[in-house]
């Protein structure tokens, strides 16, 4: 998808949403809108909210105020268990594999805890080949781009319908980051929305048909890739490029 | 790694996790090696081994928390107490058959971890070990002042000898006590170990690991907290009923606080996680209590401290990871098949 405008009804919206830890608020009031089938760049520079963003949204940190809705239906405060049962899948940042487990049983305790759907343990190592061959070793076996591999495999064994990506280069070596991309680009194409919280402008506009741009906790600015390329200066202020 | 590789790579096939020959050998050689021990020994000796084997099947409802599903407990001593007040309860006023104490009294143990689970898996880490605390101190507490059911700070005593099979004596012999518990002990270990070669097993482990990436994958990990709890009460009950009948005495002192230190620091030694290790872990604990601690008149307590910080200083990991740690202070040459094993994408 590379229209400037996706018309689509969002299949992921937060309107309002307040959010943090201990009392102390991380998230004002961020609206954010993330269409059936499209791609949302979420990019800012460090610290300034967006990893708590996808954590609200997944509900690992309890919102304060606010709604997240799931295809129409408020999820907001939900427990994250309930919210993946919904489609939404999260590949965390920093891979965060389950060391002691092997390749083979992060798949299986993906799988026997998904949703029923396409993404079946066939179908993801067609598409992640590397971990065919990394069956029986521990997740703290794999080098970096592995990791990323298996942690983007164990979110789409769950059959998501939106899938939230939280800084997928983070360490990798460009190459691997194109791989990324490559992923990414193959789940759009089959049918999955994608949240992407990036750093990697590269990689997030290569993918992505609208940006949102974050700064010390609210949205300021949503606008498309085209529009976002077309202005450089405004661009380079919010993100400090 | 290609991500749109148009070659089929073989499809994983669903996680088999089915006992290893070699280590199904090991534990039946073990097993005859036990089987031995009334053959070898002293009546002194075997009562030793026997409390040994008893305390194995507890530290192994204390790994099953701390070391599977990451959840450090100093509160199974409650569940033990449980087990074996119901075990000496029936034998006194009941039955005298031994499938039957066992039974009821891991069922009564399952209870009492089912309404007291909810209330400990509220917390995790150090909020989850001060809640068990909690519960071990108030079955102690409890213990000692329902006088008429537990004979309060007397204990219960008078408990029949238990009738393994039907039909038969009861068992009063040293040697036959021993095989009985040995029996019921290798059961509660397969049991545990078919336990964590299961689907459920495997989510313990991730529960262990990160309990937010598995809940973000879709599991109600409160839920399996909640099982693995029970379980592990049904299990130490089941250690208390098989005390009961081989002590023939029941004291709130069996649900004191040493208990629960006691076979958690058996599951330290023996390493964490490690089911075999849990239960070589109980038998040096034991045998340093009982055995050493006679030899050293009265210096118990300060060899299994020694017992604690050597196994903290030297194995780290256990018993059970002493092959680990033997890898990595001597490893071995790469082959080649390695090399390409580890090669990073």
């Amino acid at each position: 998808m590379t229209s400037d405008d996706v018309a689509a009804a969002p299949i992921l919206a937060t309107r309002g949403l307040v959010s943090g830890y201990a009392g102390s608020r991380v998230l004002h009031e961020v609206d954010v809108e993330l269409p059936e089938g499209g791609v949302l760049a979420v990019l800012g520079r460090n610290g300034v909210g967006k990893s708590t963003l996808v954590s609200t949204i997944m509900g690992l940190v309890r919102p304060m105020a606010g709604s997240v809705t799931v295809a129409g239906r408020e999820v907001a405060g939900s427990r994250p268990d309930r919210i993946a049962k919904l489609g939404v899948g999260l590949v965390p940042q920093g891979r965060r594999v389950f060391a002691p487990l092997t390749v083979a049983e992060h798949l299986e305790i993906a799988d026997r805890a998904g949703r029923k759907g396409d993404w079946t343990r066939d179908r993801v190592v067609e598409l992640l080949p590397r971990l065919g061959e990394r069956m029986r070793h521990r997740g703290d076996e794999l080098s970096g781009g592995e990791q990323q591999m298996l942690a983007i495999a164990r979110a789409l064994l769950t059959n998501p319908t939106i899938l939230l990506l939280d800084e997928p280069s983070d360490g990798l070596a460009p190459s691997v980051v194109h791989q990324v991309a490559d992923v990414v680009r193959e789940v759009c194409g089959a049918g999955m929305s994608v949240l992407l919280v990036e750093q990697n402008l590269r990689l997030a506009l290569s993918v992505a048909d609208r940006v949102v741009v974050m700064q010390k906790g609210s949205v300021r600015w949503d606008a498309s890739v085209g529009e976002f390329r077309r202005n450089r200066e405004r661009a380079e202020e919010l993100l400090g490029i | 790694m290609s991500a749109t590789s148009s070659g089929m790579t073989p499809a994983p096939a669903p996680v088999r996790r089915p006992f290893p020959v070699r280590t199904t050998v090991l534990v039946g050689v073990v097993v005859l090696l036990l089987a031995l021990v009334p053959w070898t020994f002293g009546a002194f000796t075997v009562a030793t081994f026997t409390r040994a084997l008893v305390f194995a099947v507890l530290a192994m409802s204390v790994n099953l928390l701390t070391g599977v599903a990451g959840m450090p407990t100093l509160g199974q001593a409650a569940y033990f107490g449980v087990g074996a007040y119901t075990g000496a309860l029936v034998a006194i006023h009941w039955s005298d058959l031994g499938v039957l104490q066992l039974v009821l009294a891991t069922l009564a143990g399952v209870v009492a971890a089912l309404v007291t689970g909810p209330l400990a898996i509220r917390g995790r880490g150090v909020a989850f070990l001060m809640i068990t605390l909690a519960i071990g101190e108030i079955g102690f507490s409890a213990a000692g002042r329902l006088d008429s059911v537990t004979g309060g700070t007397d204990g219960l005593s008078g408990i029949p000898p238990v009738v393994a099979v039907p039909g038969t004596e009861g068992l009063v012999n040293e040697g036959l006590i021993y095989y009985y518990v040995l029996v019921v002990a290798v059961v509660a270990y397969l049991a545990v170990a078919m336990l964590l070669r299961s689907p459920f097993g495997l989510t313990l482990r991730g529960l262990r690991d990160n309990e937010g990436r598995l809940r973000a994958v879709g599991y109600r990990t409160d839920s399996y907290a909640l099982a693995a709890y029970v379980y592990a009460g049904g299990l130490a009950a089941l250690a208390g009923s098989l005390w009961a009948s081989s002590q023939r005495f029941v004291a709130p002192g069996d649900l004191g606080f040493e208990v629960s230190a006691l076979a958690l620091l058996a599951v330290i030694v023996g390493g964490v996680g490690s089911m075999w290790g849990a239960c070589l872990g109980a038998l040096v604990v034991v045998f340093t209590q009982d055995y050493l601690g006679q030899l050293f008149s009265g210096h118990a307590p300060l060899l299994l401290g020694l017992l604690f910080v050597l196994a903290v200083y030297l194995l780290p990991k256990g018993i059970a990871g002493g092959r680990s740690q033997w890898r990595r202070l001597f490893p071995r040459e790469r082959s080649q098949e390695d090399d390409e094993a580890v090669t990073p994408v």
